[in-house]
């Protein structure tokens, strides 16, 4: 288990001083000029040698995003736009950090824009966090009252200017082309890549876009070194992580652990076990709502980190764990998830406007086992023409929990479409 | 978001007055780079919609046309293009409100208003509305009234609320 010293964040249960005396006494805003000092290439290369991967999902290393910045500007501004559109059900680890702990991504804001040559950052928060809004916005107002934002930024000779852009209750605008267009006053609708943002964002200035965790441990990993940083986790997992538990534990929780931590310790240490018990464990989403579910009975000596999820045909995504107990309907539970999709899909590409519309559709017929045995196939075949398909990842999500259902649980699919047709259980589904 | 509906003043809703409000915060946003979205916040914020009044001056001031204006309004579920009533309620309908009564507290509240989704009562006095995950799930069901947050709410809190401040 992590121990309390290697911890980043210190304060993610807002039980300590919030405040930036509470936050300088944690040891945050500690020698940030000596660092800024040591110049971008340095920042730049530690990150690199940390490992840290990207915490909003897809997991990119972040020190190799950073080193697509130009190294001159040729004119026009460099930004940094901080993703705080956490809108993700299932996913609430950012705002634990910005509700509680915001002077680490308001430090990390300052050092990672300075490594990429931006006078400017944007932190782009969701419409409906009312309590982050206010309390990042506070903290941001003492950081510029103690001269550690604004001209000369904590005395390291950067002037740094950060501002706080909220949204209008648009799940998409959490895609980074997405949230760069409605940065500009538009539409949240995704870009075409390329050109990337790191050529051509904000404004067709080059811009990276990270998400809050990857920014806020930015100055605890420059302070305590690369080496410490990637001593958590297996190779290529590197650090510490907020995961965010939910769901049917015992004691649902957001804790920060070591990457590559077994799921099973996960849950039994902070979570109070799985609720009935680890033979009532019937599914887990382990990434939050847009990564396909894993039985629970391969879920539970699995690793928590990206490549050993991968293995068992998910992904890290967010971290945000949510744990499925026997007395869940399963088909209920996607359908849920095809509903938010549709929702929130933004109409711009076809496959993915109308594919979630219809694929919410059959999960609905499904739901009440009023379908054929063969539309499940006929789902998977739409799923499969609809991820990869569109211009950003929502197509995507929406695809894949629909493909995890499917995989791991075409029985219980197909046993409520017989059910359905002859009035009567069969022996699976009325265990 | 900000509906500060209580105390509004009941000048300035003529074409003039908005007409007026409106020039002024345009010119507040003069030099705010990707002002669109600030300026029709600030315009929700004074009239508690956007009035179609202000489609003209906005597309105008920021060289844009009345139909992108229109896609970036009709895009955000925040904005309105109608007045909502004196008080705006909103019921999380997220999954940790779900599991912890929501479902049962919009029921009751829907069948103590006489409301459906985005409906307001007759008197003009409510406008229920759904929202998802206002980021208070450690206290769920949770509701927002008029840009207050509010935790572990049931009906009768949510009654008691709204007459507090009726």
């Amino acid at each position: 288990m992590l121990k309390d010293e290697d911890r980043i964040f210190t304060n993610l249960y807002g039980m300590k001083d919030r405040s930036l005396r509470g936050a300088q006494a944690r040891g945050h805003w500690d020698g940030t000029a000596n660092i800024i000092e040591k110049g971008r290439d340095w920042i730049v290369d530690q990150m690199k040698a940390s490992g840290l991967r990207g915490r909003g999902g897809a997991g990119f290393p972040t020190g190799l995003k950073w080193s697509f910045m130009p190294k001159e500007s040729d004119g026009r501004p460099h930004y940094l736009v901080v993703n705080a559109d956490e809108s993700e059900p299932g996913t609430c680890k950012d705002r634990e950090i910005m509700r509680h702990d915001p002077h680490t991504l308001i430090e990390g804001c300052l050092i990672a824009s300075f490594a990429m040559g931006a006078h400017a950052s944007y932190i782009y928060i969701r419409g409906e966090y009312i309590r982050e809004k206010e309390a990042l916005q506070a903290a941001i107002d003492e950081a510029y009252d103690a001269g550690l934002l604004g001209k000369n930024a904590a005395g390291s000779g950067w002037d740094f200017d950060l501002y706080l852009a909220h949204g209008a209750g648009a799940y998409i605008c959490g895609e980074e082309t997405a949230l760069i267009e409605s940065l500009e006053g538009k539409k949240g609708m995704p870009r075409m890549k390329p050109p990337f943002p790191a050529g051509a964002g904000l404004y067709g200035c080059p811009t990276t876009v990270n998400n809050v965790e990857s920014i806020a441990v930015v100055p605890t990993i420059l302070r305590r070194g690369p080496d410490w940083f990637s001593g958590f986790g297996r190779q290529n997992n590197a650090g510490t992580k907020i995961f965010a538990v939910s769901g049917h534990v015992n004691n649902p929780c957001v804790v920060e652990e070591a990457m590559s931590i077994p799921f099973e310790e996960l849950i039994d240490k902070h979570c109070g076990g799985v609720r009935g018990g680890w033979d009532n464990l019937k599914a887990v989403i382990p990434g939050g709502s847009s990564v396909p579910c894993v039985r629970g009975e391969k879920i539970r000596d699995a690793i928590m980190d990206f490549d050993a999820l991968k293995e068992v045909g998910s992904s890290l995504g967010t971290a945000a764990v949510i744990v499925m107990d026997k007395d869940t309907d399963i088909i209920k539970a996607i359908w849920r998830l095809s509903k938010f999709y549709k929702h929130e899909s933004c109409g711009q590409c076809t496959p993915c406007r109308e594919g979630t519309g219809w694929m919410m559709r059959v999960m609905d017929r499904l739901v009440r086992g009023e379908a054929e045995v063969e539309e499940v196939d006929m789902l998977f075949d739409v799923t499969k023409q609809v991820e990869g398909h569109t211009i950003c990842a929502l197509g995507d999500a929406a695809a894949w929990p629909i493909q995890g259902l499917i995989r791991n649980f075409r029985d219980e699919i197909e046993d409520r479409i017989k059910a359905k047709r002859t009035g009567r259980l069969s022996a699976v589904a009325a265990e | 978001m900000h509906q500060h509906q209580t105390d509004r003043p009941a000048t300035g809703h003529d074409d003039a007055g908005i007409a007026a409000e409106t020039a002024r915060i345009i010119a507040d946003h003069a030099d705010v780079e990707g002002p669109l979205l600030p300026i029709l916040h600030a315009v929700q914020d004074r009239f508690g919609h956007i009035p179609a009044a202000v489609h003209d001056p906005i597309a105008t001031a920021l060289n844009i046309t009345r139909a992108e204006l229109h896609g970036v309004l009709s895009f955000y579920h925040d904005f309105r293009d109608r007045p909502a009533g004196r008080h705006v309620l909103k019921i999380c309908r997220a999954e940790a409100c779900q599991a912890m009564g929501g479902a049962a507290l919009a029921e009751d509240v829907q069948a103590l208003l006489g409301l459906d989704w985005h409906g307001t009562t007759a008197d003009g006095r409510v406008t229920l509305e759904p929202v998802y995950c206002l980021g208070l799930c450690a206290c769920a069901p949770a509701a927002m009234l008029d840009g207050q947050v509010m935790g572990r709410v049931d009906a009768a809190r949510i009654d008691a609320a709204l007459e507090a401040d009726a």
